[in-house]
């Protein structure tokens, strides 16, 4: 067994599981409250990556930043957070509230069409080329490790930010009072309302932290990967739905599970399984099918049951 | 007496004890009058042959009175994509499994053609048994992985099928270097260059090459399909599939075997994609990876969702718009004269009354050539810029601002426009007619400057996904589908 190796993917597995949690917990946020899947939700991480190059480029760039890095990243992060919150609350009121009560499958046309919407959108304005965030210029290149175990500053970052989130996140929603109005919502919208909770306004601030949450992994995933383009939301999104659905969807600790495991199950797959580096997507799905055949509600949902 | 006792509800407010929906129908039928009417009612009264009538007849004329190129850009390529449609139409319109791995089974139907009848494999079957394997092989594969998916409720047959159909470009990429067990260098699919030099079609002797020949090939099977759909759409199983749709718990107390119910649609719609993918793979001599990806499912949707789900006329309209809008959009051209059509359409058609559709058509004039007035007096660098060729082009430049920077400008004015068209769903009255002005500008100004340059690539499909975002808020049903009863 060789163990750097196996160190080295565990890393970028986590790294990667990180990102993709992030973006999980977006959909499972919509999902749990809505039903509905938000396939525009990839592509609002794409263009938090995007925001952040923006803001880099603002604050001068990565070779000569205008503030000491720290700083220029925690703006990045903010910027990126922010700007993805409003499309998130705009996406929600202009293309799914007006179908709120309309047939299953219509809001899933719309979202759809959102995603393609800005795709397209993000080739028109910002091009077909590949950025670059040069983080090597920006935060250089130091490396942590601890016996065999290398970590690089972005991954690190990546991480430890990730986790930060996460826990936000669940005191967010256990302790305070919007929370509650969130688990409310969720458990039944019908009633939530009946209770007085404005519930538009629910939904609302559910798609804000969602995005936001989904802009900070976009921002996560060009800090350590380097390079970002108008499609990269696509495949991720797909990653994070995979992650919300492996974790069981509508849970919120499933969403972070679910995200550790298939990124985790990505790089092992690119390690260790044949023809790993062209294939990794395909074993990724392996999996989404296998853990649907075992426990279709996932490995932390609830079954779930209908009464008429 | 009797008359003081029954309470008086004003006409507009719901009756007690009569079904608001089903008392409206005659009403509703009614409503259009003048030429609309007229052939809304003979469409609903013809029977289903002269329907097809109407279809075959303007399509048979077709090669008669175009040439070999517009005949494959408009004639070829639409059959094709409703062919695709009517397929999708069974899994979605009928039963309303949403299915985005649908293109997948057209990609094995075209690789699966390709494989047992091209020059890089070295197989050279005739047509009839090579589209029949196409067809089974997608049909196996719908079936292997419908059959898992079965159980799912609709968004996790979504997520599931969307991801096969990412597998399925990734596997196609590079199945040329699959290196493991059982297959040991087996070259499956070229590769990301593709199945080349595939075989045109063999039947009976006769071998299908021009553009001419493969249009009648593409309409009889196109013509056998519908008629093969509208038999099963009338059928018991054609009827079970609608009640799944309109609700599954129903169907499943009705005692009709739901998930089996929902596995044939699922396979009898790859089959049918499977089928138009063998016709796809001769007629383009190749497949090729990037044919399969997610530009094509979304342009399917847009098919069946604009002519309404489970609509079999409405996949041929939906077809004809969606192929052939954008075809006409290819051409920078071509494309000012389709834009500025649609917006007057759309400005005229939905701007009433007279006196907020004169300010707006008015404002608007006025306020292009104020500001292009302006702009020649002080900052004739918004004016420097190049018109685009055409004649129409030429026009407008006396009306709209074409600076000689405006790539920045211009993006920021597409971004103004989609923040203004938003904030125009929220106004009413007064207030949306004049923001109605600004907004027609700026999105001309984006469209001037940036959008028409760009019609191959990312307009047309832009386009495309906010047509289907605006098609789900105005109009569910699509425009031939039947609004669905909510009776609560």
């Amino acid at each position: 067994m060789n163990w750097s190796l196996f160190w080295d993917l565990t890393v970028s597995g986590l790294t990667l599981g990180s990102v993709y949690a992030l973006i999980a917990l977006g959909y499972t946020m919509v999902y749990g409250i809505l039903k509905l899947l938000n396939f525009a939700h990839g592509d609002v991480y794409m263009i938090g990556a995007f925001m952040g190059w923006f803001a880099l480029h603002w604050l001068g760039g990565p070779v000569n930043p205008s503030a000491t890095a720290w700083l220029v990243v925690v703006l990045m992060f903010l910027f990126a957070m922010v700007a993805c919150g409003g499309l998130g609350v705009a996406i929600e009121r202009f293309a799914y509230r007006p179908l709120r009560n309309a047939p299953r499958i219509a809001p899933l046309i719309s979202a759809l069409g959102v995603s393609f919407f800005l795709q397209n959108s993000a080739l028109l304005l910002f091009g077909a080329s590949f950025r670059d965030y040069d983080t090597f210029h920006l935060i250089g290149a130091k490396t942590y490790n601890y016996k065999d175990i290398f970590l690089s500053v972005p991954q690190l970052l990546t991480i430890v930010s990730a986790i930060g989130l996460m826990i936000g996140l669940t005191l967010l929603v256990a302790r305070t009072k919007i929370g509650k109005a969130m688990r409310a919502t969720s458990f039944d919208r019908e009633a939530a309302s009946m209770m007085g909770i404005d519930v538009d306004r629910v939904i609302a601030s559910t798609f804000f932290i969602g995005s936001a949450l989904a802009g900070a992994a976009g921002v996560m995933f060009a800090l350590v990967f380097g390079q970002i383009y108008h499609f990269m939301g696509f495949l991720a999104g797909l990653k994070g739905f995979t992650a919300a659905v492996i974790g069981g969807i509508g849970s919120i600790p499933g969403a972070m599970l679910g995200g550790l495991l298939v990124g985790l199950a990505e790089s092992y797959a690119t390690g260790y399984l044949p023809q790993g580096s062209t294939f990794q997507n395909l074993y990724v799905f392996a999996l989404l099918i296998l853990i649907i055949l075992i426990r279709p509600s996932g490995l932390l949902g609830k079954a779930d049951v209908k009464k008429v | 007496m009797a008359d003081e006792l029954t309470p008086q509800v004003p006409p507009d407010q719901p009756r007690i004890g009569v079904d608001e929906w089903v008392a409206s129908v005659e009403g509703k039928r009614e409503r259009y009058r003048g030429p609309v009417g007229w052939l809304r009612r003979g469409w609903d009264t013809a029977p289903a042959g002269a329907r097809l009538l109407a279809f075959v007849i303007p399509a048979a004329i077709f090669p008669l009175v175009t040439t070999e190129g517009n005949l494959f850009r408009y004639g070829l390529i639409t059959l094709l994509y409703a062919l695709l449609g009517l397929g999708l139409n069974v899994t979605v319109g009928f039963a309303g499994l949403l299915d985005l791995g649908y293109i997948a089974f057209f990609g094995f139907g075209a690789y699966t053609y390709g494989y047992v009848a091209s020059v890089h494999t070295g197989h050279h079957w005739p047509a009839v048994p090579a589209i029949l394997l196409a067809i089974a092989v997608a049909a196996l594969i719908g079936f292997i992985v419908g059959f898992p998916s079965r159980r799912l409720v609709g968004d996790y047959l979504a997520i599931v099928t969307l991801f096969f159909g990412q597998a399925f470009v990734v596997f196609v990429n590079n199945g040329d270097r699959i290196n493991f067990w059982p297959f040991n260098r087996t070259d499956l699919t070229g590769g990301a260059n593709g199945l080349d030099n595939i075989d045109p079609l063999k039947l009976f002797g006769w071998t299908v090459n021009t553009t001419k020949e493969y249009y009648w090939f593409t309409l009889g099977a196109f013509l056998l399909v519908i008629i093969l759909l509208y038999l099963v759409s009338e059928s018991r199983t054609g009827r079970a599939w609608k009640a799944l749709r309109e609700d599954p718990l129903a169907a499943e107390v009705m005692s009709m075997p739901v998930n089996r119910l929902k596995l044939m649609a699922f396979v009898f719609g790859a089959a049918i994609a499977g089928f138009a993918g063998a016709i796809y793979g001769s007629v383009q001599t190749g497949a090729f990876p990037g044919d399969f990806d997610v530009g094509l499912l979304i342009t399917i949707y847009a098919i069946v969702i604009l002519g309404g789900a489970g609509s079999l006329a409405g996949v041929i309209v939906g077809a004809l718009v969606v192929n052939g809008v954008p075809e006409l959009l290819r051409d920078p051209n071509q494309a000012e004269w389709v834009f500025y059509t649609a917006l007057v359409l759309l400005v005229l058609t939905k701007v009433r009354p007279w006196q907020k559709l004169v300010t707006v058509v008015g404002g608007t004039l006025a306020l292009g050539f104020a500001l292009v007035a302006i702009a020649d007096a002080w900052f004739p660098r918004w004016t420097a810029g190049e018109p685009n060729t055409g004649k129409l082009a030429h026009w407008v430049s006396h009306w709209m601002l074409l600076p000689s920077h405006a790539t920045q400008i211009a993006n920021w004015a597409y971004a103004l426009t989609i923040a203004l068209i938003l904030v125009l769903t929220l106004l009413r009255g007064w207030w949306r007619t004049i923001v109605m002005i600004p907004t027609i500008y700026v999105g001309a100004f984006a469209w001037e400057n940036l959008l028409v340059e760009q019609t191959v690539g990312a307009t047309r499909f832009l386009l495309l996904g906010a047509l289907l975002v605006v098609l789900m808020n105005a109009r569910p049903q699509g425009l031939f589908g039947t609004a669905r009863v909510e009776i609560v």
